[in-house]
């Protein structure tokens, strides 16, 4: 299931966890500090193209997700098509091609998380957060679920990861006080 | 330590010594637990001489592999061509989690034995490849690379040594591939992670063509002790009788165990013990159905196996598995060997390249019927069809991916057919009438 706006249409598209998620008009990325930054992340390689993984990390800080948009800057930036830079965008699980809610939760359900009841977490996590559905996106832009393989933190099942932080130890009950936890 | 829990009296804790201490993450604090002591006695030393200290040891690598350091680092001669050091950190083996702890406890070790290995292998340039997921490594290694830069420890005059020694951390963004050493690679390239066919082999022709090592993290932290007590310290430790299995290995335990966590005991370790007695044995009430010792890609053992069973590459593989990463996975009675079985496949499903036809097409096909077992929807002819698209997925492909899926069926299969019988025996939707099939499609 793709993690993207849900099919029924605008009501249920939300706002990325940083930056705006519309993607014209809009400043450019490569600019000021982030120009600066990714110049100092070219001189660790020997070749620019290198630099994509990184370069599509610094565009999704700065968006929220990774747009057609972004994909021609970053093209532009580092001398290489936008077409091979979205092949290569497919590639990777994290990251986003659509917007997402502020709190991208990931819920690691491969088999060491399964055995220890990963899937009622994952059944509490679209309960409480009002997403209905993996992948898709709470009606207040907060919330977007999905499962995903292997977020490497077996010994603490279940893990979820929230942005950029993981929780660990999570169960069906510790769910809604980790979400309202959250902003 | 079996962190998060309290240290166990029979481990051995080298690597995993400091887990749990937020000193040992800072440059002061590492120092003064005797670190970068190796660094800067291996920076005044003839990288031969290393190599061989390397190889004497009998230390090797940790990732899954066992393949011996010393011989690989060998490969890496004084030629004056560009050679590069990676250190693959894309630790995304199900049942594995070792290498997280060292990056986000012992960070400076890390970085100490990627600039060791670096200055051995005849690379002014290292990269540390992170997985994407893990953002709280990445960051305690990032600020540990700062931190040495800062005071000097690597950069062009590496302490001191007149040695131009660079790290950098370079993260993913989510493919278990990319764990795969030529997929990284292409990974580190700004490619997609497909791994390339071999020869020719990154010693010849690996990270943007030039002659390349790749060390998992957990050897990578290895080598600065081994360097500073020398190869007979290191050869302690391990079983007198098996002088191929040397040294200390950390095994994280997940799965229905009481105490799940990382523990670090010397090769040779009785794996009954280690599972009753360092990880307090199965759930109150319950028993222990299956292991899986080295990581999702390895043959799964009934309990009585995995009890007789030895924890060193050979005791291992006299138990019909290997050791791989160290990942050990524990299922109790509760568990449904069938369901858990789809569930894996599911993985490697989910994370094929899909570069290679047997692999992309084969886990697909193969979850698919574990699924369809799993729902009560199993034919007897299923296994059948299971075994055969096994049969053409194992070693046949580019990578060893297509062959980790198939080696959990094949060995559940083996080990718990009664379950997939019982399954297919209990589904009534299924009224074979002979014929039927042709004559609906006439």
């Amino acid at each position: 299931m793709s993690h993207g706006p849900s099919a029924s249409g605008g009501a249920l598209v939300a706002a990325p966890p940083h930056g705006t998620h519309h993607d014209e008009p809009h400043m450019p990325v490569f600019v000021g500090d982030t120009r600066v930054e990714l110049d100092r992340i070219l001189s660790r390689y020997p070749t620019k193209q290198a630099a994509l993984l990184p370069a599509l990390w610094m565009l999704q800080d700065a968006r929220g997700w990774v747009s057609e948009g972004g994909i021609e800057e970053v093209a532009a930036a580092l001398d290489i098509t936008p077409a091979y830079v979205k092949g290569v965008v497919s590639f990777y699980t994290m990251y986003h091609q659509h917007p997402v809610g502020r709190h991208f939760i990931q819920v690691c359900t491969t088999t060491p998380c399964n055995v220890c009841g990963a899937e009622d977490v994952v059944k509490s996590l679209l309960e409480h957060t009002g997403c209905g559905d993996l992948g898709l996106t709470s009606s207040d832009g907060r919330f977007t679920v999905i499962e995903v393989e292997c977020l490497g933190a077996c010994g603490f099942a279940t893990p979820i990861m929230i942005n950029n932080d993981f929780v660990e130890s999570v169960t069906p009950e510790s769910v809604p006080r980790i979400l309202s936890e959250l902003k | 330590m079996g962190y998060p829990h309290p240290s166990h009296p029979r481990e051995t804790p080298i690597l995993s010594k400091y887990f749990g201490d937020p000193e040992a993450r800072t440059l002061s604090g590492w120092r003064a637990r005797g670190g970068y002591e190796a660094l800067e006695k291996a920076l005044n030393t003839d990288p031969q001489e290393l190599q061989t200290v390397v190889k004497d040891s009998g230390l090797r690598g940790r990732g899954g592999a066992g393949f011996p350091t010393g011989m690989k680092w060998s490969f890496m001669k004084p030629d004056g061509k560009t050679h590069y050091l990676c250190c693959n950190a894309d630790e995304s083996e199900p049942g594995t989690f070792k290498d997280r702890e060292i990056m986000r406890w012992t960070p400076h070790g890390l970085v100490e034995g990627v600039a060791l290995a670096a200055h051995t292998i005849y690379a002014q340039t290292a990269y540390i490849y992170i997985r994407g997921e893990f953002t709280e490594p990445y960051a305690r290694v990032c600020a540990a690379v700062e931190e040495a830069y800062a005071a000097g420890i690597l950069g062009p005059n590496a302490m001191g040594s007149g040695k131009h020694v660079d790290v950098h951390v370079h993260r993913g963004a989510g493919a278990y591939i990319c764990g795969e050493e030529t997929a990284l690679m292409n990974s580190l390239e700004g490619r997609r992670g497909n791994p390339r066919i071999k020869p020719p082999f990154p010693a010849v022709a690996g990270l943007f063509g030039k002659p390349t090592t790749i060390n998992n993290v957990e050897t990578l932290a290895t080598v600065p002790y081994i360097i500073k007590n020398g190869a007979e310290w290191y050869k302690q430790f391990g079983r007198p009788d098996n002088p191929k299995s040397i040294g200390t290995k950390l095994f994280s335990v997940c799965g229905n165990i009481s105490r799940p966590g990382n523990y670090e005991v010397a090769l040779g370790f009785p794996f009954k013990d280690f599972l009753y007695d360092l990880c307090g044995g199965p759930l109150e009430g319950r028993e222990i159905k299956a292991v899986i010792p080295g990581g999702s890609s390895v043959p799964i053992l009934t309990r009585e196996e995995a009890e007789g069973a030895v924890m060193d590459y050979e005791g291992m593989v006299a138990a019909g598995t290997m050791l791989g990463s160290g990942g050990v996975i524990v299922f109790d009675d509760r568990q449904d060997m069938v369901r858990q079985i789809a569930r894996l496949t599911r993985f490697y499903a989910h994370e094929s390249c899909a570069q290679c036809t047997q692999c992309r097409e084969g886990t697909a096909w193969i979850t698919r019927i574990m699924e369809r077992i799993r729902d009560g929807q199993g034919t007897a002819e299923d296994l059948d069809t299971l075994v055969a698209i096994s049969d053409g997925m194992s070693g046949k492909t580019i990578c060893v991916l297509s062959d980790s899926c198939a080696t959990p069926v094949m060995s559940g299969l083996k080990k718990f057919r009664h379950e997939f019988e019982a399954k297919i025996a209990a589904n009534k939707s299924v009224v074979t009438v002979p014929g039927a099939f042709r004559a609906s499609a006439a």
